[in-house]
């Protein structure tokens, strides 16, 4: 199909980005959205008409899981396949699908019709299991509704086309607290600021600083003194950038936040341009989310027309400002921020060297300010009511209150925004946990913790969150939850760094020798090297934090390790049965007499 | 102003100017660091690892981080060196190192570093990666078996030929370098014998037909004096002065 109408696909695209290199994701996924794949030829041409080497552009395709490069297919089916979809049945319900369609996991069918695969976290955990067709969310996925899907896809009829009910999403809010239940009209904190000005005009900064509002994507960097150093930097232009990559395996509060509150979240970014000088913002929203891109396009186009983006904002004939939406394509390390910049100019998202760092020399090598969506709904908050009054709620070192995505064992996953400093007992009780064996927080990279330390607070004194909070009740394996995390992370590494290219992927295959009953105590010692080695000399914060699942659990959980090893000291990893595997396949055999030691 | 300023490797003083980084002032002062990716001629790139330091109690790949005055670097302890041990033995574990037939033993960094640091085992299960050999160039071999993805190729390519001819795809594990052409095959790329890129490869990737074993293994480069010896030499190379002896002897 492409190779008869090509150009006259690629036109429009390249038309609508002006041929501009930096929008090279954005052209390819919207080829692989129009077409199903992103073709040889596809490559080719845009390598072309933007005079970048084809290898460039082949080379960012082949980095995301979305951009599909291998041969053509009309219905691409992705189970999210976070943990907490694992408890609500999602591999269940990918061989049932599988068997309804009659096609194998991962291969494309032969007729080029439909595939159905795996991918990470889609942030529908309190919904699950969640699942993308053709990079559209799905949620509470049931056999029913696999069965309607079924039915839809044999008769081939398109995505777009589908029942509106199948792709309808929930925001689940539990608890509101001063940020969700804030009910700020869109322009009010902008007024505030620009029209009635209480103050001199580096009040914002000023307010920002005295709230000591910390980054909420992790990291907890003290958002004032970030936008500061960002103002006072050299630098012929300003960016603005919004964090909505929300890839932490159980986070969904960004989605949230989108739906619910994206005025305050614009609002936010407004009031960052106008403190740091910016005319120009973007907000990078993860693939994963891409039913957002069209309402939030419309959020961005009534500002534009009530004069809060665009020339002259509140009337200021010195204040221009505007945002860009970029979507991502399935690519966790996009969340890292310097990742996040080489993606948004249209590269592989790897992680840069620093220093330096983005304040100074971020977008194009330009100082860029980069926040998280929930740092900027904050601080367009604190504009309108002053740091004083934010500063008061929460705990001295963290203040103000925090989102949290409450998913796995409980009665009423969803969102809960809590002033910082809220014990995890209160939290399993508000959500309705019982006989919670573990809590992960912060997802993978986080922290998990036993029944022992539930009288832990959320803060960046004592449990930093970036919002994942995932509960595991006593019927779970925690060594399970351990190994699907380590499978996250050799799935998600960028690949760039030797420690997390070849360790992810090295502790992976320890945790598989385990799980299938070949692993000996030796093998633990391997889990601590690969460990250090990992936190030692990982490029980014991915490859650091990839440890933690194992050690948190064999320090926590050590029995549901060694329960599986064999006495042994040792055992080679090489498994000379399963390397039959093939064989039996091929033979269509799975007779005793097929398998290793069953002979007799 | 310049000249006083020093930060401290193992102890002893090492001094620097504003913009080197500590693997660039170390070696310009006659100290060695073990490195794989880092080349003297090419901005440092900071993946392989192999040149993880010590300091200020924090670890970092001394190619990448910028010297500091009164910095403490620790460099030539057993920790750092098992360390760089073990990232070796990762990369000899996730490629297909076959060094007893491979044509450039002796010349190869990644072999020399396995010698120098003491790699006695592989220390991992081998991930036996499926990578096809390209032979379709008339005067040149790419072995894909042997990459170690340092993007020295790439990057020489890139700066120094002005041709692209190789990149990087894929993700995780599963990266790789790949051709610029449709066809992935290298025939049909601008690349020459004499090109940067070729000489540049650290390892066994890119080698040039017809010419293998010219010099028995035991007379090579690395056969001779340990690397840690030979880098020293290379080090401290402003462009004027050349391509680095290793490329120079680039068979």
């Amino acid at each position: 199909m492409f190779e008869q109408n090509g150009m006259a696909l690629l036109e429009p695209i390249l038309r609508r980005h002006a041929g501009d290199p930096t929008r090279l994701l954005q052209m390819l996924r919207e080829v692989q959205e129009r077409e199903g794949w992103v073709a040889p030829e596809a490559i080719t041409q845009l390598a072309d008409s933007l005079s970048l080497p084809r290898a460039r552009v082949e080379g960012a395709a082949g980095f995301y899981s979305f951009l599909h490069t291998d041969r053509p297919c009309r219905y691409r089916i992705l189970f999210s396949d976070n943990i907490t979809d694992q408890m609500q049945g999602s591999g269940g319900l990918l061989d049932y699908l599988c068997g309804r369609l009659l096609v194998e996991k991962d291969h494309v069918s032969e007729d080029g019709l439909v595939q159905v695969k795996t991918t990470s976290c889609t942030g529908l955990c309190d919904q699950g299991p969640g699942l993308l067709v053709n990079g559209r969310a799905i949620a509470a996925i049931t056999r029913e509704r696999l069965d309607c899907i079924v039915d839809l896809i044999l008769e081939q009829r398109p995505v777009a086309q589908w029942p509106a009910e199948l792709f309808v999403i929930q925001d689940y809010i539990r608890r509101e607290d001063i940020l969700l239940g804030c009910g700020l009209k869109p322009g009010e904190a902008l007024r505030a600021v620009i029209v009635n000005p209480q103050g001199p005009p580096l009040g914002v900064l000023e307010e920002i600083k005295a709230s000591g509002l910390r980054g909420r994507g992790g990291a907890g960097f003290p958002t004032g003194l970030k936008w500061e150093a960002c103002r006072n930097a050299k630098g012929e232009r300003h960016y603005i950038v919004c964090n909505a990559d929300e890839g932490e395996p159980g986070t969904f509060k960004d989605r949230v936040l989108l739906s619910r509150h994206a005025d305050q979240v614009f609002e936010g970014m407004t009031l960052c341009a106008y403190t740091i000088g910016a005319a120009e913002g973007f907000l990078y929203l993860r693939g994963e989310y891409r039913f957002l891109l069209e309402p939030l396009e419309a959020v961005l186009a009534r500002r534009r027309t009530q004069g809060l983006l665009g020339r002259n904002i509140c009337g200021r004939e010195d204040f221009d400002f505007d945002i860009q939406i970029h979507l991502g394509a399935g690519a966790y390390v996009c969340g890292e921020e310097s990742a996040l910049i080489e993606s948004l100019e249209g590269k592989r998202g790897i992680p840069r060297n620093r220093p330096p760092y983005p304040v100074t020399h971020g977008y194009l090598q330009r100082p860029t300010t980069v926040n998280n969506v929930e740092t900027f709904c904050a601080a367009a908050l604190i504009a309108l009511k002053g740091g004083d009054w934010y500063r008061a709620i929460g705990t001295p070192r963290s203040a103000g209150t925090k989102l949290l995505s409450i998913s796995g064992d409980c009665a009423r996953p969803g969102i809960y925004e809590y002033p910082f400093g809220i014990t995890v007992r209160q939290i399993l009780a508000d959500c309705g946990a019982e006989n919670t064996q573990a809590v992960q927080v912060s997802g993978p990279s986080g922290h998990c913790i036993d029944a022992s330390e539930f009288d832990r607070r959320i803060a960046f004194e004592d449990l930093p969150s970036a919002g994942s909070f995932m509960i595991f009740d006593e019927g779970r394996d925690m060594f399970e939850v351990a190994r699907s995390f380590v499978g996250f992370f050799a799935h998600e590494s960028c690949g760039f760094c030797t420690p997390c290219r070849v360790g992810t992927s090295m502790l992976k295959g320890v945790m598989e020798k385990i799980a299938t009953g070949h692993g000996t105590p030796y093998d633990l010692g391997e889990i601590d090297k690969l460990n250090r080695v990992l936190h030692q000399s990982a490029h980014c914060g991915l490859g650091q934090g990839a440890c933690n699942p194992t050690l948190d659990t064999l320090k926590r959980f050590r029995p549901t390790y060694e329960k599986r090893l064999k006495s042994l000291e040792f055992e080679p990893a090489f498994d000379l049965d399963g390397a039959l595997a093939q064989a039996r396949r091929m033979t269509g055999r799975d007779d005793a007499g097929a398998h290793l030691g069953n002979e007799a | 102003m310049s000249d006083s300023q020093h930060f401290l490797l193992d102890g002893e003083e090492v001094p620097f100017t504003p913009g080197q980084t500590v693997m660039q002032a170390a070696l310009s002062a006659g100290r060695y660091i073990p490195h794989l990716c880092y080349h003297p001629e090419f901005k440092p790139h900071g993946s392989c690892k192999v040149c993880t330091v010590k300091a200020g109690g924090r670890t970092a790949a001394s190619c990448t981080l910028p010297a500091q005055s009164g910095l403490e670097v620790e460099s030539a302890t057993e920790e750092m060196n098992a360390l760089r041990r073990t990232l070796v033995q990762m990369l000899f574990a996730e490629g297909n190192h076959f060094c007893p037939s491979c044509e450039k033993s002796g010349n190869c960094v990644l072999q020399a570093l396995g010698y120098d640091l003491g790699v006695t085992n592989a220390g991992f299960r081998h991930l036996f990666p499926d990578r096809p050999v390209d032979a379709s160039h008339p005067d040149l071999l790419l072995d894909f078996n042997r990459c170690i993805l340092c993007e020295l190729c790439v990057r020489a390519s890139c700066e120094v030929d002005g041709k692209c001819v190789f990149s990087l795809s894929g993700r995780g594990i599963d990266k790789h370098l790949i051709v610029n052409n449709a066809s992935g095959r290298l025939e049909d790329t601008d690349i020459a014998l004499d090109d940067k890129a070729v000489a540049v490869c650290p390892v066994g990737v890119i080698l040039k037909k017809r010419v293998g074993f010219a010099l028995p293994i035991g007379q090579r480069r690395y056969d001779a004096r340990p690397i840690s010896a030979q880098a020293l030499e290379d080090a401290p190379r402003p462009s004027t002065q050349g391509p680095c002896n290793a490329c120079e002897d680039a068979p």
